[in-house]
C-alpha cells in the first residue's frame, strides 16, 4: 500500500548518541552551575537567579570566540585573570538601549503621570538599570519641556561601571541620531530635538545642562538595598534577565523605596501580575506597565 | 504531496515543539499554515516574525481570528503548550528555558533582527534535542540558516520551504545553502506535514521501519 517512493530518508543520530547527548548537557549544566558560583564567590556579581537561557548564551559566545573548550577552563580563567571576567561581565549585562525607547511608554508619562507629578514641589525619580543612559536624558528631556526639571532629583543606577562611564559622558553614535529623532517626535517632542545635542564628528554630545539634575551611581539589584522616598521609579526590560524568586526580590525592593502613591514604570513585555507584591500596586497605564503604589499598604 | 505520506524517522519519537522562522512574504505565509491546524494540534508552535519594533502586532490577532488553534504573543516565563501558536514579541528577543518556559531578552540585533530566529532556534536546539522541528519559510535575509544547522547538529528535524514557492526565496535559499534540509516542501504541505510528525510521535503502529 505504500509506495516507496513517497518516503523521504532522514539521517538521524541513534541510541548512543543519545547517552553522549545526555552526558555532555549534564556537564554542561553543572559546569555553568559552578562557573555563576565562582564569579558569586569571588567577585560578589550574583547572576545565580538569573535567566539560564539568557545567562547559557552569553558565556557560550564568548567560551567560543575565546577558543575555550568547555566552561570548566573558563572558570579557571575567571578566577585567575580579573581582566577576562570583566569582559565577560559586558557579555552578561544588557547594555542596549536607544533614546525614547518605546516612544508610546514617553507619550504616556506625558500625559497620564507629569500632571501628577506636577502637585509636588520636589520629585525624586530613581532610573534602576539605566545601562548607557539614553533613557535618562530622555526622561530628563521630558522633564525639562514639562517644567518640572529644575525640582527633580534623578538617581540613575547600573551594576556595570562602564556603562555608567558612558551614561556620564552623553556622547552617543550619531548614526543614531536619526532613529531618536523619530522616536522623539512619536513621543510627543514639543522642541526640534536638535537642539539637544552637539555634532562632532561622528558622535553626538547632549547638551550638558540635561546632566544637571542626575546622579549616576553603582548599584546592583540583586545585592544591594533600598534607595529611598522616590515618586517614581523607572526599571525597564530588566526583569525579564531575572528568575520569578529575584523578580520578587526586586519588586519588593521597588515598594519599599517608593513613597505612597509613588509610580512605578516597567518594560512593555514585564508585569507585576506573578508578584507577591501585587495587591500593593494599581495599574495606571496597562499597555505601558505604569503601576502606582497604593496609598495604603494594607491594600 | 508525495514527499511527506509516510515520514519516516528510524525511531518513535514525540516532538515537543516545532519553531519556524520567517520574515518578508510571512503573512501569506502563516495565514496558509495556521489555520490549517486542529484546535487541539499537540505539539507548542513558536513563530519567530521579523517585524518592527514599533508594531502592534496586528498580525497575531489577525491570525487567532482566522485559526482554530489558539495563537498568541509570548509572555515571558510563559510554559509552552499544546493547542497554541506563540508568536515574537516587536523587539524582543524569544528563547526557552529548561523547563519549556520562554524568556525574552533585548540584547543587540542578530542579523539585523530582534526578534531573530537564530536565538530562538539555538536555545530551543540546546532545550529540545532531537524532539525539535525546525522550520524556514519566505523571507528576505539569512537570519535563521546558523540556527537550522544547530537544530540539526542537535538531532532535531528540519525543513526548509521551497525557494521556488516562496514568495521571497532569500532565506530558504540561505538556510539550503548552510545546512542540508531533511524536507523541502510547499506552502501547503506544511500543515499536513506538521499534522503526520504530531501523529508519527503517538501512534507506534504508522512505524516505518529503518532503511526503507
Amino acid at each position: 500500500m505504500i509506495n516507496k517512493k513517497e518516503f523521504v530518508s532522514i539521517d538521524i543520530p541513534d541510541f548512543e548518541d543519545d547517552f553522549q547527548f545526555g552526558w555532555k548537557k549534564e556537564n554542561e549544566k553543572i559546569e555553568l552551575d559552578l562557573l555563576l558560583e565562582a564569579i558569586y564567590q569571588k567577585y560578589h556579581y550574583d547572576f545565580k537567579d538569573y535567566s539560564r537561557a539568557h545567562i547559557k548564551r552569553r558565556v557560550l559566545y564568548r567560551m567560543r570566540i575565546s577558543n575555550m573548550e568547555n566552561l570548566s577552563q573558563m572558570q579557571h580563567q575567571i578566577l585567575y585573570d580579573r581582566s577576562f571576567f570583566e569582559t565577560l561581565l559586558m557579555d552578561l549585562s544588557i547594555n542596549v538601549t536607544e533614546m525614547f525607547r518605546d516612544p508610546s511608554f514617553y507619550l504616556a508619562i506625558r500625559k497620564k503621570i507629569i500632571p501628577q507629578l506636577k502637585k509636588y514641589s520636589f520629585i525624586k525619580l530613581w532610573h534602576a538599570g539605566c545601562a548607557s543612559g539614553e533613557e535618562v536624558y530622555s526622561m530628563a528631556i521630558l522633564l525639562k519641556e514639562e517644567g518640572l526639571y529644575s525640582r527633580t532629583q534623578i538617581y540613575a543606577t547600573d551594576f556595570n561601571t562602564i556603562a555608567l562611564q558612558k551614561a556620564r559622558s552623553a556622547i552617543y553614535p550619531i548614526d543614531m541620531i536619526k532613529d531618536y529623532t523619530s522616536n522623539y517626535q512619536k513621543a510627543g517632542g514639543i522642541n526640534s530635538f536638535a537642539e539637544y545635542y552637539t555634532a562632532k564628528y561622528d558622535s553626538v554630545i547632549l547638551d550638558s545642562t540635561l546632566k544637571e539634575r542626575i546622579v549616576f551611581a553603582d548599584h546592583n539589584l540583586v545585592t544591594d538595598g533600598v534607595f529611598g522616598e522616590m515618586n517614581l521609579i523607572l526599571c525597564r526590560n530588566v526583569l525579564i534577565y531575572f528568575t520569578r524568586k529575584l523578580q520578587n526580590r526586586v519588586i519588593k525592593l521597588f515598594m519599599e523605596s517608593l513613597t505612597p502613591s509613588g509610580f512605578l514604570c516597567l518594560g512593555t513585555k514585564e508585569t507585576l501580575q506573578f508578584s507577591e507584591y501585587a495587591q500593593f500596586f494599581s495599574s495606571i497605564v496597562e499597555k505601558e506597565k505604569i503601576f502606582q503604589r497604593k496609598p495604603d499598604d494594607n491594600a | 504531496m508525495g514527499t511527506i505520506t509516510g515520514a519516516l524517522l528510524s525511531k518513535p519519537r514525540v516532538f515537543r515543539c516545532i519553531a519556524i522562522g520567517v520574515s518578508a512574504g510571512g503573512m501569506h505565509a502563516l495565514s496558509t499554515i495556521i489555520p490549517a491546524l486542529p484546535k487541539d494540534f499537540p505539539i507548542p508552535i513558536v513563530v519567530i516574525q521579523h517585524i518592527s519594533p514599533l508594531s502592534d502586532n496586528y498580525t497575531t490577532r489577525y491570525l487567532d481570528s482566522i485559526s482554530r488553534i489558539h495563537v498568541k504573543e509570548v509572555d515571558e516565563k510563559e510554559r509552552l503548550r499544546r493547542g497554541t501558536v506563540y508568536t515574537a514579541p516587536p523587539n524582543y528577543h524569544v528563547l526557552v528555558e529548561e523547563d519549556e518556559t520562554f524568556s525574552l531578552s533585548v540584547e543587540e540585533r542578530i542579523n539585523f533582527a530582534r526578534p531573530s530566529v537564530d536565538v530562538f532556534f539555538e536555545s530551543a536546539a540546546e532545550v529540545y534535542g532531537d524532539s525539535l522541528i525546525g522550520v524556514i519559510l519566505t523571507g528576505a535575509n539569512s537570519d535563521g540558516s546558523k540556527g537550522l544547522k544547530k537544530i540539526k547538529e542537535e538531532g532535531g528535524v528540519i525543513v526548509v520551504q521551497d525557494p521556488q514557492n516562496a514568495e521571497v526565496e532569500g532565506m530558504p535559499k540561505a538556510a539550503i545553502e548552510t545546512v542540508t534540509p531533511h524536507f523541502v516542501l510547499k506552502l501547503d504541505e506544511l500543515a499536513p506535514f506538521f499534522v503526520k510528525m504530531a501523529k508519527h510521535g503517538r501512534k507506534k503502529t504508522e512505524l516505518i521501519p529503518e532503511n526503507i
